[in-house]
């Protein structure tokens, strides 16, 4: 009991020290072909579901577009550009969440306040639209 | 007698860590680069997002785009991340010739890319669909144009880079600037999947 526990320990530590030791420099063969396995798959699917007219709903192609998108940002964060919350003691992931925070206030204002300008304006009709300068 | 142990141990901790840091800055330092051209691109998809519907009475996206090009294109970039990959792990191994040959290969796949995003501004203003034709456009032309002029220059870096390598070897320094040049290559293909899913394939939607 008491010579297995130390071992277990010891393997865990190797273990994780290897890990991270790895990740912070590059990645392995493996790690780089899984991504890229991954990237095709998540490439190709959204492409086929448009080019191919798969659903019949424009807006629920649009979401699997915009969420398969989205997987595949993640996928390429951590096996292309090698992201751990460890990484640099853990600061590259501070920068990565302070930025999506940003960028999350910068798009959904945008699109709020326009939409919202947009929505005052005076309806223009078909024939206003022509004749614009 | 313990109280002197402890001072003796802790002064070599904290050069230690010193060491660690600088020796590690050029990277986090770099990421931050990165995150602020994020934000770039960020205000330009925010600015597609508000103006891509306003056409002008002009042509709309599903008008103009070719999905078959797109896709091409896509995987061109896809291919040279893994193709940077593969220099990445061959610049672990220190085999100089190998690298440069990943690289070599990553350049014709970036140039590629260029190649065919020229060809497509190039048709859309030949056929009157240039940046001036609608706010649409505009905005269109700025972001793509913007992440093409990113992927140039990447080019132009890698190109040096390959030069640098050829001529001195991987030495460290050389190593840090191709570990960086992997980031930005990277990052470019990150912003890629957001312009083909958000622009191209959305926009061909409708």
């Amino acid at each position: 009991m008491t010579a297995q526990a130390p071992s277990h320990e010891d393997a865990h530590e190797a273990h994780h020290g290897h890990s991270h030791g790895h990740e912070a420099g590059h990645g392995s063969f493996k790690s780089y072909m899984t991504g890229f396995v991954l990237s095709v798959i998540l490439t190709a699917i959204p492409f086929w579901l448009v080019m191919a007219d798969v659903l019949d709903s424009k807006a629920a192609t649009a979401a699997a577009v915009m969420i398969i998108g989205a997987v595949q940002i993640v996928v390429h964060m951590i096996y292309f550009l090698h992201m751990n919350t460890k990484s640099e003691g853990g600061w590259t992931i501070m920068a990565l969440i302070f930025t999506l925070v940003i960028v999350v206030i910068a798009l959904s204002g945008s699109l709020w306040v326009m939409h919202h300008l947009n929505a005052n304006m005076m309806t223009m009709s078909p024939e206003m639209m022509k004749n614009l300068p | 007698m313990s109280n002197t142990k402890i001072d003796t141990s802790e002064k070599p901790q904290f050069f230690l860590e010193e060491d660690h840091h600088v020796e590690s800055s050029t990277n986090l330092g770099f990421w931050l680069y990165l995150m602020s051209d994020c934000l770039i691109f960020a205000v330009l998809f925010a600015t597609y997002a508000v103006v891509g519907r306003n056409y002008a009475a002009g042509p709309s996206p599903a008008d103009l785009f070719e999905l078959p090009l797109v896709a091409v294109n896509t995987a061109m970039l896809l291919l040279s991340s893994i193709t940077y990959g593969f220099a990445m792990l061959q610049m672990e191994r220190n085999a100089k010739a190998e690298t440069l040959f990943w690289l070599a290969i990553t350049g014709v796949f970036g140039a590629v890319f260029i190649g065919l995003e020229i060809y497509e501004f190039v048709n859309l203003i030949h056929e009157g669909a240039g940046p001036q034709r609608s706010a649409f456009l505009s905005a269109f032309f700025t972001l793509v144009g913007t992440h093409g002029l990113h992927v140039t220059f990447g080019i132009i870096w890698l190109i040096t880079l390959m030069v640098q390598v050829s001529m001195h070897g991987l030495i460290a320094e050389n190593k840090r600037r191709l570990m960086c040049l992997s980031m930005f290559w990277h990052f470019l293909d990150v912003v890629w999947i957001g312009v083909f899913s958000f622009v191209y394939l959305i926009g061909v939607v409708g």
